[in-house]
């Protein structure tokens, strides 16, 4: 299974959204053969990896054969349409308007969404293919896609192993030569921790520069949504079509994107990069901390300053974080109440039984223990000691990195302590679990941007990745480094 | 050893009455708070709704400037202190007609504070009222918030077995408005909401339509001994649909609260509903089953800034107040100050009359007209002051011509049934006819020949020797009477100026 498609075999010019798109504006190709290709590709990989939930071969093909006529009367102009006929997945916390949106659970099993999130709108306008909705950890809540309601996904480079989550399937799709990019969404590390399993670029903007309209909200002040692919390029590339203000999301920033490609190809020379110690201590693998390291060395040879920083607030993210994600989940998922869409349980004798059976029947376990944690941490006579103190640690964090970022001008870790485990290892100790996400979760607390970028594998093949965090609105240093790492 | 006197048993009259309300007012914008919907009453169920307000997943609220604006400018009216920061808030609820689980509201940080309102009470009464017949109610804040949808429990096919939901009503802007508990009477608080209410629909945010539910309020009430400073338990009235239930509702708990406690007992936290037919209020739910709201900031929102500039802008839409436009009217146009508080009883009537009054000779005619010709009229057929057949205008001129003494004042009535002729039964728009018209039309004669008008008054002294005698004995108001037989004789068609120094010179 670990063969991919040899349309996005690296080296073939159809692997990059560079390739795929100039072959098609050249009529070297069609948008229809590509998305065909993948659908092929799906139908022989997907059974035994899990990343798709649904499939819109409809939509696709039609999306493809307008992409296709624009060419074939020369009109396709690839400063309008950068992504024409590429492949993509969209993770289902993405709504979709008329496909099956389920957010991996069943509490939503059937739903049609009623209307397309921005950043779907903002992909088909740039000529993306959507092929389909991508599996993931229900709600967005997990670290391996085992929460997912429906099915796990399988990681294509062992599939004895997890893809990571939440956006496992997202990964897993472009590691498998499925999708050429993928969106995924980040709330403690959704996209940039599964993409070190997977050996694949994720990427995660500053908070406010992607608009979250249409992402089913896990934690909404700590949601992201962004891309993952093959190469840094193809994220700076995805992540140009969907940044940017939108008027439906009040938190999106009226800040100017730049262009990511001409940012993300300038020299690092010069650029300073700290390397924060609490980021490498107990607890990280070491075949992990060699290949970062190695990582390290390669821009310090790229003419980098490497030098430590410290974060002293850091082992406080992950608690704050599971309060913080905790409290709003518990709020956010209070409307899959069974009125007006979503599972309603049979047979209920009262409003207060319907609701209890609903939500009883449509959540998982590891969605029911969040939505109880934030409610306890939001419940009269525990907010000052919960929420109000997990939101002042977060200050606390953010000075950490204000502090830090007057010193250099990115920061430099692993994503993730140890490359992907194996299915079932952890699902009976949430907290072990939680602590996948040590490296990640405070990007999304303090609102930066941060990139997981391969840097290599372990002796038993498994891809490791290297994390790198920028400065508010910096996204293009972070592609720059990334694209110098890669 | 001395013993200890037992204290003297408390009586009723020992009980003060502690009262403060909340009122919620519907925000006349055109679109909802949170989205773009249209924000209408009376449309079809489920007509004026989107995924924003049907709290479809991924779905998030974009503030409606337009509600902050009308917000602040009812705030600005209600003399309150508009937070240049304020804060929105989630309160977690489930409910059918609550979409999101969650009402987004204001909490600790609310987008105006402390505003007053003065309200009329007999001078230096019991609870705090002034020399001048005035107690200013404290307003302790004002916050905006989203309305919720409607739950129908009847009306329809089967709604023995089923509820029906109609979410067009959520997302509705809304302020609530939460006064101190500084009213001592269920009087009070009739007083405190009719103010309120006049003074928001002169800031044109609302239209206080009780009946439609855009001004609703609940009032929370407690008694204590007289002298202390503790308040006591309170109970929390919802939801009550007229000003006039409020204080019935709001007099029947005091008396309930006192009684329980009298006979021994204790008054619980809870909340209650006031059953009009029955004029007493329920138990609706104690403290142990009230909803722990779990507030938290909300997420999806920037802080609200208002800050000096656009303040500024605001306040300059600020219009004249009731309060102050009736003091205004009374030295401006000399009318009393009972009739300035008819003739200001909604903006537009008080800017009618205006308009009428600086286009007349005599503005305290104009006033006297309004009130005593025109007012009755309108209401019989059921049309409000803008509707009027009788422009302005055509006020104005009748109160010239009344004044000139060129018609009587039983001549202008009869002009003005002529005017509203029809309107009243009409369906079909039959809008009557402005006085100007139906006055050049029906020219009405009136009786100005001397000679003819000395010799009716000589007629009806003649007949009328007693009420000579006594106007002769010094009852100088039987001059009214013999004036009235005098236009009675010439069907209202003499003048009555001539009449009056006719009859004044044959008696003297």
């Amino acid at each position: 299974m670990s063969q991919p498609n040899p349309t996005s075999q690296p080296g073939t010019s159809l692997f990059s959204i560079d390739g795929i798109r100039t072959a098609i504006a050249a009529r070297e190709t069609t948008a229809t053969a590509i998305a065909e290709q993948h659908f092929s590709q799906i139908a022989k990989s997907d059974g035994e990896v899990g990343a798709f939930l649904a499939l819109s071969r409809e939509r696709a093909l039609a999306q493809a054969a307008r992409v296709d006529a624009l060419a074939a009367h020369g009109d396709l102009d690839l400063t309008t349409m950068p992504l024409a006929g590429v492949p993509v997945g969209v993770k289902d916390v993405l709504m979709t308007k008329g496909l099956p949106t389920t957010a991996g659970s069943r509490i939503l099993e059937g739903f049609a969404a009623p209307y397309d999130a921005t950043v779907v709108t903002r992909l088909e306008a740039a000529g993306a293919v959507i092929l389909g909705k991508c599996n993931c950890d229900e709600f967005a809540m997990g670290s391996s896609n085992e929460n997912s309601g429906y099915k796990p996904v399988r990681n294509p480079r062992d599939l004895t192993r997890v893809p990571g989550g939440s956006s496992g399937g997202s990964a897993a799709a472009v590691a498998a030569g499925m999708a050429v990019a993928t969106l995924g969404s980040d709330t403690g590390g959704s996209i940039r921790q599964p993409a070190s399993f997977c050996g694949v670029v994720g990427m995660m903007a500053t908070y406010g520069r992607v608009s979250r309209y249409g992402l089913i909200a896990f934690a909404s002040s700590l949601d992201h949504v962004g891309p993952l692919t093959n190469s840094v390029k193809d994220a700076a590339q995805v992540l140009q079509v969907i940044a940017g203000r939108d008027a439906m999301d009040a938190t999106s920033a009226d800040v100017p994107v730049p262009d990511y490609v001409a940012d993300m190809q300038k020299p690092v020379r010069g650029l300073r990069v700290g390397i924060p110690k609490e980021y490498f201590g107990e607890g990280l693998e070491p075949e992990t901390r060699a290949l970062v390291e190695a990582a390290i060395e390669k821009l310090r040879a790229l003419g980098c300053q490497v030098q430590p920083v410290s974060l002293p607030h850091t082992e406080y993210a992950v608690p704050t974080y599971y309060i913080v994600a905790t409290a709003e989940a518990s709020s956010n998922l209070a409307r899959f109440d069974a009125v007006r869409y979503g599972h309603r349980a049979k047979g209920a004798k009262s409003l207060s039984e319907m609701y209890r059976r609903s939500r009883d029947e449509g959540f998982g376990p590891e969605v029911k223990r969040r939505i109880m944690l934030g409610t306890y941490a939001l419940s009269a006579g525990y907010y000052d000691a919960y929420y109000l103190k997990a939101q002042k640690v977060r200050t606390l964090l953010a000075r950490d990195f204000e502090l830090a970022f007057a010193e250099v001008d990115a920061i430099v870790t692993p994503t993730c302590p140890a490359p992907a485990f194996k299915l079932g290892e952890k699902t009976d100790d949430p907290l072990a679990m939680y602590l996948a996400d040590i490296y990640t979760v405070t990007a999304d607390l303090v609102g930066i941007p941060g990139i997981s970028v391969p840097c290599g594998e372990t002796s038993e093949g498994l891809p490791v990745g290297v994390q790198i965090l920028g400065k508010h609105f910096d996204e293009g240093t972070v592609l720059r480094l990334g694209a110098a790492v890669e | 050893m001395a013993t200890l006197a037992t204290p003297p048993a408390l009586t009723r009259a020992d009980f003060e009455p502690v009262i403060g309300l909340e009122v919620h007012v519907q925000l006349l914008t055109a679109t909802k708070i949170f989205c773009s919907c249209a924000n209408q009453f009376g449309s079809a169920p489920n007509s004026n709704v989107c995924p924003v307000c049907l709290g479809m997943p991924g779905s998030l609220p974009v503030l409606n400037r337009k509600a902050v604006e009308f917000a602040a400018l009812a705030a600005m009216a209600l003399n309150c202190r508009v937070n240049e920061t304020s804060i929105f808030a989630r309160k977690n609820y489930f409910y059918p007609d609550l979409p999101k689980g969650y009402q987004i509201s204001q909490y600790d940080k609310p987008l105006a504070e402390h505003g007053w309102i003065d309200v009329a009470c007999s001078p230096n009464n019991a609870t705090g009222g002034d020399a001048n017949g005035t107690k200013r109610i404290g307003i302790t804040r004002l916050h905006m918030e989203e309305d919720a949808g409607k739950s129908l429990h009847d009306g329809f096919a089967d709604s023995a077995s089923k509820t029906a939901i109609d979410l067009n009503r959520t997302g509705t802007p809304l302020v609530e408005i939460v006064s101190e508990p500084d009213l001592r009477s269920g009087d009070e608080a009739y007083e405190y909401l009719t103010r309120l209410r006049e003074i928001i629909l002169y800031t044109g945010v609302s239209d206080g339509n009780m009946e439609e539910g855009s001004l609703r309020c609940d009032a929370n009430v407690s008694v204590r001994p007289r002298g202390q400073e503790k308040l006591g338990t309170k109970a929390e009235i919802k939801n009550v649909n007229s000003f006039r239930f409020v204080r019935e509702a709001i007099a029947y708990e005091i008396e309930r609260q006192i009684e329980l406690i009298l006979g021994g007992g204790t008054v619980v936290q809870e909340t209650r509903l006031y059953n009009s037919a029955e004029g007493r209020t329920y138990s609706m739910r104690s403290k142990e089953q009230a909803h722990d709201y779990r507030y938290f900031p909300e997420p999806d929102l920037l802080p609200l800034v208002v800050d000096t500039k656009w303040q500024a802008e605001i306040r300059s839409r600020l219009p004249e107040l009731p309060e102050a436009r009736r003091a205004r009217m009374v030295a401006e146009y000399g009318i009393t100050e009972q009739d300035a508080g008819v003739l200001t009883a909604s903006r537009t009537l008080a800017d009618q009359f205006e308009s009428a009054a600086k286009a007349a000779k005599n503005p305290k005619r104009v006033a006297n007209l309004v009130q005593g010709e025109l007012m009755g009229r309108l209401k019989a057929a059921g049309l409000e002051i803008e509707q009027s057949p009788v422009s302005m205008a055509g006020v104005a001129m009748s109160a010239d011509l009344v004044e000139e003494g060129k018609i009587s004042g039983k001549q202008l009535k009869e002009l003005y049934d002529i005017c509203f002729a029809g309107v009243a039964q009409s369906e079909n728009g039959a809008r009557g006819e402005d006085f100007a018209a139906v006055y050049e039309r029906e020219k009405p004669q009136q009786l100005s020949d001397s000679v003819a008008i000395e010799k009716i008054v000589d007629e009806v002294i003649t007949a009328s020797p007693k009420q000579v005698e006594q106007y002769r004995a010094g009852k100088t108001t039987m001059m009214a009477y013999f004036v009235g037989q005098v236009m009675k004789a010439t069907k209202g068609q003499a003048n009555p100026a001539m009449v009056n120094e006719v009859v004044g010179r044959k008696l003297g």
